[in-house]
């Protein structure tokens, strides 16, 4: 019992650093900042797996040695509870008044009698009975101890559970714009994780496409205005390739399954859809490109790259404001969520992009190691500031840039856990275990009863294996009952 | 009624109960300020209450300071019953509000707490007769309370992530298993003072405060008994309705964010002091130092978690 106290404080204490520090498996990007902001404490939280602490060894450490402790606990006690399963009540002890709990009276009833009527009593509240020739033996509360090791015993379950799920399942993101489809394949996805045998490159093939995003929030003027109200993603999935497509409706909470796979709403953003135009004029890049949302009023963050314009590649990075004002500095900033009056406010860069290089490049950000900000008339960096149908021309014959509109883009988290009823279930089981073993009180009662000077006299006596019952109240119930039934005179 | 007119009803309420359950504690405090004068046990002089002969002084100065505290008992309680139906009423409107479940953010879920906990406590003063927790309750409340105006929101509709039947059960068990925590650490903490004590100087528990205090045995077995009750209802709102309600949210059962990490712990440290409690060495006073550890760890949980670490759970409450 120490060492499981031990262990389990160590898992309480391991887990800690892990809610401290950003996470790999939860928020990767936020594990990125973290590291270029504490450059110095790095090395050190690598070493220690700080950064993957819930599938770090030291953590398995811990969880694997408290398992074995485990086991070394329940097969011993399963053994021991097996025996005492087919025991039978113990013995009547010689003296019952040196029993916790005692009671002594006189009847006129044969001792049989009375030991008949305590058998049957003592059976009707689910003892197990024996009978001897001067007394009845009893004893109940064999399920607390099976409780206590179902408890332990589905905490494998768990970890079995855990295990599978985190082996065979695979989870990733993936951001689909209005009028556009996601098809179930590796490259499709923004992020992807996959447990080492989860076959990742034979995925489910069905495919869907998205028709509506809809995200709606609380309206200006009401005491939560901006709040998010509802967010619904509805289209058409195929379940595999040749078969008919289904229509389908997603929101939060309420996921849509394809083929043993979930598809969950997470979030949602706006896709600006522009055009640009190089110096000859030829259109170089041209539809929706989704900005990230930056915080909870929807300005979203984004660039628009056009790697094959001439005579300069060029790139654009800024913001996108559902709700275009400008701030008593008179900087753009946006007052709602909704895109009631979208403008996309963007700086603009040339040289190049550096999409050559072979190096994967993140379709959020600029490489901007050889590029050069575009100046304007003043001097200083050039902000375009466009209205949906505005076009802004570039200096120097760069080209123009048109913001034609607006779509939604909905964020889909796709997961297949398989087995993942396993853990759950094993939890329920653990929790039916665990309150058999709080709350069945074992109890053992004795009744003895003997001939003396043309008088009965019984004895009753009872003893509980665990504190926290009301045994005297009990017992003086019992024997109510007993006198009521053995001694039909009173 | 309209649901601004609701709302501000609830925020009436709630203010009033603060009011009421802070006069309730003062009330308890002062029942403890009288009992300072009682210098011998206290139930022998409910016995001898009528004083036979001449009295000394001291003796009935006693029995003066024992009624006396009685009665600012009584007056502590009533308090509570008045506070705990004006922060139900408070609650309730606030429900009726904002149409849905009442827990939908941190000032709710306070409120809410709050009520949960003179709920668990009035239930157990009729039951297991633990009255002299009074005062540690009731300050508990108004603490609670005096702080969730820091995150107070006008009342509304939920986000949609938080927007499920799951969630109401989620956050309904995790709300009682934390109100029976508030009384089990304050059983655990009286049980380590009083015990302390004893150790030092036997028969001061006896004396004074300590003497309105039951036998350490009677405080370790309520202690027990709290928390036999809270565990499996945290096991339940942590390790099973939360989960399922993340896996339709965000599409996984389990994501070690940290809140999820919080909750884990405090169950891992509560199941340590169940542990402990049959351990040799660790019986009484360690699972008591267990079980406030426990507690800390849910409080973090709900208020560190929130305003230092973040995470998904941080819109939440
Ligand atoms: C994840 C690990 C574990 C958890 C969460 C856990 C939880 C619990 C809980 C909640 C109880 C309380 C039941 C009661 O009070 O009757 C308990 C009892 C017990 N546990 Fe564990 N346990 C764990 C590991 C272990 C291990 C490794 C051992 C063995 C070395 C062990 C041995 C026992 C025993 C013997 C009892 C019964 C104590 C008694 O008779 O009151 N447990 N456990």
């Amino acid at each position: 019992m120490r060492t499981a106290l031990l262990l389990l404080l160590a898992l309480a204490l391991g887990a800690i650093p892990g809610s401290l520090v950003p996470q790999r498996g939860v928020d990767s990007l936020a594990v990125a900042r973290f590291r270029s902001e504490h450059a110095d404490l790095t090395p050190w939280l690598d070493r220690l797996d700080l950064f993957s602490v819930y599938s770090s060894p030291w953590f398995a450490a811990i969880y694997l040695l408290l398992m074995v402790s485990l086991a070394g606990c329940i097969v011993p006690r399963t053994a021991a509870y097996a025996r005492a399963l087919r025991a039978r009540p113990p013995r009547t002890p010689s003296r019952l008044d040196r029993l916790p709990a005692h009671v002594t009276y006189e009847t006129d009833a044969s001792p049989d009698a009375v030991l008949g009527s305590a058998a049957q009593l003592l059976g009707q509240r689910r003892f197990r009975v024996d009978r001897d020739p001067d007394a009845v033996r009893a004893e109940k509360g064999y399920l607390r101890e099976a409780g206590n090791l179902l408890f332990h015993v589905s905490l494998f379950g768990v970890l079995v559970g855990v295990a599978v799920g985190s082996l065979w399942g695979y989870r990733g993101s993936v951001i689909v714009v209005e009028g556009q489809g996601f098809s179930n394949t590796l490259t499709q996805y923004d992020e992807f994780r996959a447990g080492p045998l989860a076959g990742a490159d034979s995925l489910p093939p069905f495919s869907l496409a998205l028709s509506t995003m809809t995200a709606s929030f609380q309206p200006p003027g009401t005491e939560q205005a901006g709040q998010p109200k509802l967010f619904e993603a509805t289209g058409t999935v195929v379940p595999s390739p040749g078969e008919d497509p289904v229509d389908f409706a997603m929101r939060v909470n309420e996921p849509l399954t394809v083929d043993g796979t979930s598809l969950f709403l997470v979030g949602s953003g706006y896709a600006p859809v522009v055009t640009v135009r190089d110096g000859a004029g030829d259109v170089t890049s041209s539809g929706p490109v989704p900005f990230l949302p930056a915080d909870a009023s929807y300005v979203s963050q984004g660039v628009v790259k056009a790697p094959d314009a001439e005579p300069e590649q060029l790139g654009f990075e800024g913001f996108f404001l559902p709700w275009a004002s400008t701030n008593a500095e008179g900087l753009p900033v946006s007052v709602f969520p909704e895109a009631v009056q979208p403008a996309l406010s963007l700086f603009v860069w040339t040289g190049d992009l550096g999409l050559d290089g072979g190096e994967p490049q993140s379709v959020y950000a600029l490489d901007k190691d050889q590029l050069s900000v575009v100046q304007g008339d003043d001097g200083e960096s050039l902000r375009l500031l466009l209205s949906e149908g505005d076009t802004a021309r570039l200096p120097d014959g760069l080209g123009s840039i048109r913001f034609d509109g607006v779509r939604e883009f909905a964020r889909l988290q796709v997961a297949s856990s398989p087995l993942s009823w396993l853990p759950l279930g094993s939890l329920v089981l653990a929790l039916a275990g665990l309150l058999g073993s709080l709350y069945i009180r074992p109890r053992r009662t004795w009744v003895r009863a003997r001939r003396d000077d043309g008088r009965t006299v019984v004895e009753v006596a009872g003893l509980d294996r665990v504190a926290g019952g009301d045994l005297a109240a009990d017992l003086d119930d019992f024997v109510a009952r007993l006198r009521e039934r053995g001694d039909p005179s009173q | 009624m309209n649901s601004e007119a609701l709302a501000q009803l609830s925020n009436v309420a709630v203010a009033s109960a603060a009011i009421a359950l802070a006069l309730g504690c003062v009330a308890y405090l002062a029942e403890w300020a009288f009992a300072r004068e009682v210098t011998t046990p206290r139930e022998p002089m409910h016995v001898g209450a009528v004083p036979s002969a001449t009295p000394s002084t001291a003796a009935s100065r006693a029995a003066n300071g024992a009624s006396r505290s009685d009665r600012l008992a009584g007056i502590g309680l009533s308090l509570t019953v008045l506070g705990a139906a004006l922060l139900a009423a408070g609650v309730l409107a606030r429900g009726l509000a904002a149409g849905r479940a009442p827990w939908g953010n941190m000032y709710e879920f306070a409120v809410t707490g709050a009520l949960v906990v003179c709920l668990v406590y009035l239930v157990l003063v009729a039951r297991a007769g633990i009255g002299w927790l009074g005062s540690v309750v009731t300050g508990f409340c108004v603490s609670v309370l005096g702080l969730s105006i820091l995150v107070y929101v006008p009342a509304g509709p939920v986000v949609p992530a938080l927007n499920s039947y799951w969630l109401v059960v989620h956050v309904a068990a995790a709300v009682l298993a934390g109100g029976a925590f508030v009384v089990g650490a304050g059983a655990s903490a009286a049980f380590l003072v009083k015990e302390r004590a004893e150790r030092r100087s036997p028969g001061s528990g006896q004396r004074g405060v300590l003497g309105r205090l039951p036998a350490t045995e009677a405080m370790d077995r309520l202690a027990y008994r709290v928390h036999a009750f809270a565990f499996p209802v945290w096991t339940f709102a942590a390790l099973i309705a939360g989960p399922i309600w993340a896996q339709a949210a965000w599409g996984r059962y389990w994501g070690w964010d940290p809140k999820e990490v919080w909750a884990f712990i405090t169950f891992v440290v509560y199941a340590g002091y169940l542990h402990a409690r049959a351990t040799a060495g660790w019986r009484g006073k360690g699972a008591a130092v267990l079980a406030l550890v426990g507690f800390a760890t849910f409080l973090f949980n709900f208020v560190g978690v929130n305003l230092f670490v973040g995470g998904l759970h941080s819109y939440a409450f």
